[in-house]
């Protein structure tokens, strides 16, 4: 199976080109292998969707920042790491969100329904995966709770959302959630979209800690509290630490998940990246290469996920005090 | 009467003229608790005095490593007043917390962090708990490791440890916190032999120095060579307590006498 597919991939695939004449055989059908022109010359909508243009250097300005960061809190050497970790939690976040919707500090205002490609994929699943944990945690801890109300809205809340398929949240909160408000009030799409992803993804967070608490020997906890260690001291210190590392795994498959459900914001009109390749396929002018298309989606998607997948069992490593 | 495990005479003889106060740190009252409706503690009534040295023992089930953990509320109990260095044990979590600071506790598995270093083990709680400084914590940390005789240790993690050692840092990383009270859970019931006598050392050391100490253990050479007083247990109530001498030659109820001469004849 290899041989086969790397020559559709390499081998036999058309690379230089403008428009598709060098991806047509002789009798003026798509070559049987990738049109990797087709890829290049799209490469902008699919990297960005439909957002313009002149101001995608708002976007790669955070892209910058975010890999200094990123850089900085992977490689050993580099100092002061608690603030880079701290830069990326709070100003980032503010600093993208300005960037990106612009409409103050002199930058222009860009709608989100222009917002698409990967540049989408990423603003919606990195929000996700990043709100989803602490909410996840929050509602295993609540879970867990001795207190009947608590824990009977961490039960409802988790059964509820992970319950319903997440292209019926999707199409829900897009349909749906219109109707229930009043007239005039209109939240942004991705907005909601984002909240949809967000809440659905932290039910599933929700009991994959709670599989890693449950697995905390009961020791552990009363070696804390005959410390004198509070509630919360000791979870943060001691369980916390320890239920987390547990389940890194559980974790990072869920995020990875997300990853790649984040497509399903097609349905709402959002185009995401797989979304703008089916739209670059269908273009009169480049008929016919969606195999193209889906296989570059499959490497890029892949490369993220295979990222994740690597620095998780780097932090695995990392944090292994058992011997 | 033959010796168990470790034989008095293998320990160190500390003096038992330590002085024991009047001041009463620990008052039980007519304590109950039932795990449902099983009925595993009835009538416990205990008056422990500073400085005083007290070994329970009974045989398994009777509810003693329940009665021990009822003095730090890691167990409530339903009926009954239980009172530590004069604050009530009830259900107000500020009280829980204060008592939990002065009384520290030592389990059959040590119960050590994993993910900790020794070193932080030992100061999480004093920096924590007390608002230690971080230098004054490692330094009293240091201190007690070297105590226990293991100061190499500290960069190491629990599980690098053997079980000897363990325990020995889940001793020192109780005193870190200066309690004025050591509970013991049956410390050396998960040790091999060889590990026995390495804690129990670090125990006699303990009170020689006027520890107020309630141990619950099977290690009777500790009890006869440390304890003011030796309680028996059994399916929830005290049966008899006495000083150790009296204890071990002249047992009053049957009971007592059953089971001194099952734990001795091995």
């Amino acid at each position: 199976m290899i041989p086969p597919m790397l020559d559709w991939l390499i081998f036999d695939a058309a690379w230089v080109g403008d428009d598709n004449s060098v991806c047509k055989n002789e009798t003026g059908g798509p070559i049987a292998a990738a049109c990797w022109p087709f890829i290049k010359a799209w490469i902008t909508p699919f990297m960005f969707g439909r957002y313009p243009e002149s101001e995608l250097w708002r976007i790669k300005i955070t892209y910058g920042l975010f890999g200094i960061a990123l850089l900085a809190l992977l490689i050993p050497q580099i100092p002061f790491k608690k603030w880079f970790a701290l830069f990326l939690l709070l100003p980032f976040p503010i600093i993208c969100f300005y960037m990106y919707v612009g409409g103050s500090f002199g930058l222009m205002y860009v709608e989100t329904n222009l917002w698409g490609g990967l540049f989408l994929t990423l603003v919606i699943a990195i929000t996700g995966i990043v709100a989803s944990l602490p909410i996840g945690i929050i509602l295993a801890l609540g879970r867990r709770s001795n207190m009947p109300v608590v824990k009977a809205i961490c039960v409802a809340f988790i059964e509820l959302w992970r319950g319903v398929p997440l292209i019926s949240i999707l199409f829900m909160s897009s349909v749906m959630f219109p109707l229930f408000m009043p007239e005039g009030v209109n939240f942004d799409k991705l907005l909601r979209a984002l909240v949809g992803v967000t809440l659905f993804s932290s039910a599933y967070m929700a009991e994959v800690v709670r599989g890693g608490l449950q697995a905390i020997p009961k020791g552990q906890y009363e070696g804390a509290q005959a410390l004198g260690l509070n509630f919360g001291k000791m979870m943060y210190f001691i369980v916390m630490p320890q239920a987390l590392k547990l389940v890194i795994p559980g974790i990072v498959n869920t995020f990875i998940g997300l990853f790649k459900d984040t497509t399903l914001v097609v349905v709402i009109g959002l185009l995401d990246f797989l979304a703008m390749i089916q739209a670059g396929s269908s273009n009169p002018k480049w008929l016919g290469y969606l195999t193209t298309g889906f296989a570059f989606a499959a490497l890029v998607y892949w490369c993220f996920c295979f990222g994740m997948s690597q620095y998780s069992q780097h932090l695995e490593r990392k944090l292994h005090t058992g011997h | 009467m033959s010796e168990t495990n470790v034989g008095a005479d293998d320990l160190h003889h500390p003096t038992k003229t330590m002085s024991v106060s009047d001041e009463v740190v620990i008052e039980i009252n007519s304590m109950h608790k039932w795990y449902g409706s099983f009925h595993v503690l009835k009538d416990i009534n205990l008056k422990v005095s500073h400085g005083e040295r007290i070994v329970v023992c009974g045989p398994s089930g009777s509810g003693k490593s329940t009665a021990i953990r009822c003095i730090n509320r890691l167990e409530e109990h339903q009926k009954g007043q239980i009172i530590v260095n004069g604050i009530e044990l009830t259900n107000d979590l500020k009280k829980i917390d204060e008592i939990r600071r002065e009384v520290g506790m030592c389990f059959q598995h040590f119960n050590l962090f994993p993910h900790l270093s020794i070193l932080e083990n030992l100061v999480l709680a004093p920096m924590w708990v007390r608002n230690m400084p971080r230098n004054e914590a490692e330094e009293t940390a240091m201190k007690y490791l070297e105590r226990v005789k293991i100061p190499e240790q500290a960069a190491k993690y629990p599980g690098q440890l053997s079980g000897g050692q363990q325990q020995r840092v889940a001793i020192a990383r109780s005193l870190c916190m200066n309690p004025k009270i050591m509970l013991f859970d049956e410390p050396t019931s998960a040790l091999d032999p060889e590990m026995i006598k390495e804690v129990l050392d670090v125990m006699i050391e303990l009170a020689e120095e006027g520890m107020t100490m309630i141990c619950v253990t099977h290690e009777m050479g500790f009890a006869k060579t440390v304890a003011n007083r030796v309680i028996f247990m059994d399916e929830g109530e005290i049966i008899e307590e006495n000083e150790p001498n009296q204890f071990f030659d002249n047992p009053q109820h049957e009971r007592t006498q059953l089971f001194l001469s099952q734990i001795l004849a091995h």
